[in-house]
C-alpha cells in the first residue's frame, strides 16, 4: 500500500514507522521539518516539509497515486480539511483522521470520514482500568 | 435577524460593528479571550469566548435559533468546521464561510457551506486596477458557471479602434455587457457600438477565453 500521512508527531511518526516495517510504502509531510526527529533511522519512510492543505504541495507528496491518506496533526480543524481534500478533490480510496473532540469525531463519522477520537479511545481504557 | 460570527479579528471586527449598526442581532465568537475582552470593550456584551469550531461553543452562543452563521477567521480549516458543525449538528440553515485560500473555494461549496467569500480574488482585482499599465481586471468571477466577469481597457493603437461592436472578431460565447468612455460615461452596447481608444469593456468570459478575449480587444494594428 501507498500511504500519506499528515502530521509528523508522536501518533504520525509512530504509524509511520509501523506501516513502514510491515513493508508499505510511507510518505510523511509536516510543516515543520524538526518534527521528523521523531522517525527513527532508515525505517524507509519519505519525508518531507509542507503543508499538508496546499494542493500543489499535496501533488508533489503523490497523493493521486496514494492508497490511504492518514491526517494526524495535532489540529482537530486542519486534520478534518486535509482529510476532506484527499476525500473530496484527490479521492484517495481510504481516508483516516484524528479528531480529539468526541463530538466533532461524531459529526465527521456522520458526514462519511473514518475519524479516530484518541480523546474517548483514552478514557475508554482508563475506565475499563479503573473498572477491572 | 439573529447572526453569529465566528472570528472578531481584522475581518469579524468591522463586520460584526457593521452588523450591529444595521440593526441585527449579533453574537461574535473569538478564541483569543484578550481580543474578546477588547472588543466587548468596544461594542459591548456582544462577544463569546471561546472556539467557534466546536458544537459546544456554538451551542452556547444559541446556534440553534440563529438565522446566519459567518466564519471569518484567518484560517479555513476553522472556518470550515465551524460552518459543518454550524449546519449538520445544530441545524444552522445558512452558513457563508471566508475563504483565505482560493484554492479552498469549491470544496467549500461541495461540502455544503452555502456562500463563500474570497478576500484574495478581490485584493488581486483592486490590485491590477491600481497597475497603470494593466489592461485586464478581473471584476468578478462566476466560479461555479467557469465564467469571469473583466474590465479591459482599450489602448490606443489597438486594432479594434474605431470599429463597431458587431465588426469585432471575438471568441465564442463572450457577452459584451457595457462600454465605458474615457470621460466615465457607460453605454449599453449594441451591434452598432463603436469602439474607441481609452473605452473599458465590460465582458462576461468564460475562464478559458479570457486570453483571447485580451487579445481579441487589445492587439495592436
Amino acid at each position: 500500500m501507498k500511504v500519506l500521512i499528515m502530521g509528523c508527531g508522536r501518533v504520525g511518526a509512530m504509524v509511520a514507522t509501523q506501516l513502514a516495517e510491515e513493508g508499505h510504502e510511507v510518505t510523511i509531510m509536516d510543516p515543520n521539518p524538526e518534527s521528523f526527529r521523531r522517525l527513527p533511522q532508515n525505517t524507509g519512510v519519505v519525508a518531507l516539509a509542507g503543508d499538508g492543505t496546499d494542493h500543489e504541495v499535496l501533488r508533489r507528496a503523490g497523493i493521486e497515486s496514494m492508497d490511504v491518506f492518514v491526517a494526524v496533526s495535532n489540529r482537530d480543524t486542519l486534520n478534518a480539511l486535509a482529510a476532506q481534500i484527499a476525500r473530496f478533490t484527490f479521492h484517495t480510496p481510504r481516508v483516516v483522521c484524528r479528531l480529539n473532540d468526541p463530538t466533532r469525531q461524531e459529526i465527521y463519522q456522520e458526514l462519511g470520514l473514518e475519524a479516530v477520537s484518541p480523546t474517548q479511545l483514552v478514557s475508554q481504557m482508563i475506565l475499563d482500568a479503573i473498572h477491572r | 435577524m439573529y447572526i453569529i460570527v465566528v472570528g472578531c479579528g481584522k475581518v469579524g471586527y468591522p463586520l460584526v460593528r457593521g452588523l450591529l449598526a444595521s440593526g441585527h442581532e449579533v453574537l461574535a465568537i473569538e478564541r483569543d479571550s484578550h481580543r474578546a475582552e477588547e472588543v466587548s470593550e468596544r461594542l459591548g456584551s456582544v462577544v463569546l469566548s471561546g472556539d467557534g469550531s466546536e458544537a459546544t461553543a456554538l451551542a452556547e452562543a444559541g446556534a440553534k435559533r440563529c438565522d446566519v452563521l459567518i466564519a471569518v477567521t484567518g484560517l479555513d480549516e476553522d472556518n470550515l468546521m465551524a460552518c459543518q458543525v454550524a449546519k449538520h449538528r445544530l441545524g444552522v440553515k445558512r452558513t457563508i464561510a471566508l475563504v483565505n485560500d482560493p484554492q479552498n473555494e469549491t470544496l467549500f461549496k461541495a461540502l455544503g457551506v452555502d456562500v463563500t467569500v474570497s478576500h484574495t480574488d478581490f485584493i488581486l482585482a483592486q490590485i491590477e486596477e491600481k497597475l497603470p499599465t494593466q489592461p485586464l481586471v478581473h471584476v468578478m468571477p462566476l466560479r461555479e458557471r467557469g465564467r469571469q466577469i473583466v474590465d479591459i481597457r482599450i489602448p490606443p493603437d489597438a486594432a479594434v479602434v474605431g470599429k463597431q461592436l458587431s465588426e469585432l472578431e471575438l471568441p465564442p460565447d463572450i457577452l459584451i455587457s457595457l462600454v465605458i468612455g474615457k470621460d466615465g460615461t457607460p453605454r449599453l452596447p449594441n451591434g452598432d457600438t463603436p469602439i474607441e481608444s481609452g473605452d473599458e469593456v465590460v465582458a462576461v468570459t468564460p475562464i478559458h477565453q479570457e486570453e483571447a478575449l485580451l487579445d481579441a480587444l487589445t492587439q495592436a494594428r
